[in-house]
């Protein structure tokens, strides 16, 4: 048990459901980058992904605008202890881009505009976990949350939803991004509070 | 990484909303100026509230200073600035995040700009300056662009005014400047943020903290004035 703050006595926002723990509920959408927001117009925009094998697949604005789009709804949770219920997002989701990519790489590093770079098992993209998003509470994604076009993997910390999203790179091996270089975890899951290395 | 109990030691207010705590905290190991700590708060019947702090003061002992300044409608600044007093007792967790980190061997000029509390993790860099700075060798040349509403909201305004030959400060009112101030009020300029000695080439390494707001403004402005994007680290609190 630990220690008790005297005085201390909370604030108790309703829980509206189940947050994973440590975490509480705000209705800001704080904004956390460790460099400038790039500007990435939509006409030089372009999403990569690359096998294994170095073979690459991109797709332009408008060939990501082709694509079948679906409609999120999720609660997003960031290591900052933050956690936001009921997001509403359109995007294409992962399982749509990875179809016809040949691969047998177990893990992905996704790569953005600015130089981030976060690590993922490939298998945490996929069966609809995980989407480019592109629209967020119907509008389109403003650039200070990662638009033009961001990752949105919900059911991990939301550092592992690469804002400018330029590149998926698959790796047999997994090697780790920006922060968990800097001392995150590897894999991020917030029910388990995997938050440091 | 495991929680630490500490213990309010010390606590002194700074302004209308901001305080400084000292906590003594038993088997934390010290931090890099520029890094933060996870606060963790107990009640009585065990609910938690947790949030992250940068610290104050960087170190290599059981002392952790924070300075907190209060979040209306919060639920953990309000009662660190108004509640908190020595012997209370409180958890931390850290030292946290490796990338918004001065290392005091760096030569490198360094360029701080600073709104409203963001303040705080520059004062764990000038703070590892002044000490570092006593060895011979060590003198990366800091500039420190502050930008605070009025002038009642400037956080240690002493000293970071103090005289140092070493920083140059440079205060930037937005709502309110003091009697006889130069500049009316005003939002910061590329102006602010030009000085001989840190520019980009120079190979000044740029550390921006704020309000989301303020700090996508300042990293605009830098990176207009040809700052590499990867040479300008932000850290950025609240909404957009």
């Amino acid at each position: 048990m630990a220690v008790v703050t005297r005085g201390f006595g909370g604030r108790r926002p309703e829980p509206e459901h189940e947050i994973p723990p440590g975490q509480f509920v705000t209705d800001d959408f704080p904004v956390l980058s460790a460099g400038p927001t790039p500007n990435v117009d939509e006409s030089r925009w372009e999403l990569t992904v690359r096998t294994e094998t170095g073979e690459g697949t991109s797709w332009s604005w408008e060939q990501l605008m082709a694509l079948p789009a679906e409609d999120v709804e999720t609660d997003i949770h960031c290591v900052t202890h933050w956690s936001k219920l009921g997001t509403t997002w359109r995007g294409v989701s992962l399982d749509t881009l990875l179809a016809d990519v040949e691969t047998s790489a177990e893990f992905v590093m996704a790569r953005s505009y600015g130089g981030y770079t976060t690590n993922l098992p490939l298998q945490d993209l996929l069966d609809g976990q995980a989407w480019v998003a592109f629209e967020f509470e119907g509008e389109p994604l403003d650039p200070v949350h990662g638009g033009p076009a961001r990752l949105l993997v919900p059911h991990l910390y939301f550092w592992k939803s690469a804002k400018w999203l330029r590149g998926l790179d698959l790796m047999d091996d997994e090697d780790l991004g920006f922060w968990e270089q800097n001392g995150y975890h590897a894999y991020g899951d917030p029910w388990l509070e995997q938050r440091y290395a | 990484m495991s929680w630490h109990v500490a213990t309010v030691v010390g606590a002194r207010p700074l302004t209308g909303t901001a305080r400084a705590l000292t906590l003594s905290a038993p088997g934390f190991a010290g931090a890099l100026p520029g890094q933060h700590v996870d606060l963790r708060l107990t009640a009585p019947d065990g609910y938690q509230a947790t949030r992250a702090y940068s610290l104050a003061r960087a170190g290599h002992d059981e002392r952790v200073d924070l300075v907190v300044d209060e979040v209306p409608g919060g639920e953990v600044s309000p009662y660190l600035v108004h509640d908190a007093r020595p012997g209370d007792q409180l958890e931390i967790r850290g030292p946290l995040g490796g990338y918004f980190v001065w290392h005091d061997d760096d030569p490198a000029p360094v360029l701080l700009v600073a709104g409203g509390s963001g303040v705080v993790p520059f004062l764990a860099m000038l703070r590892a300056r002044r000490s570092a700075g006593q060895q011979p060798g060590r003198h990366a040349p800091f500039r420190l662009v502050c930008s605070v509403r009025a002038p009642g909201d400037a956080i240690e305004r002493e000293e970071i005014d103090a005289p140092d030959p070493g920083l140059q400060a440079r205060w930037v009112y937005t709502r309110q400047a003091p009697p006889g101030w130069p500049t009316p009020p005003g939002r910061i300029t590329t102006a602010d943020l030009t000085a001989p000695g840190f520019g980009p080439d120079d190979g000044t390494s740029v550390f921006v903290c704020g309000p989301t707001g303020f700090v996508e403004a300042a990293a605009g402005l830098l990176t207009g004035l040809g700052h590499p994007p990867g040479r300008v680290r932000t850290e950025r609190f609240g909404g957009a």
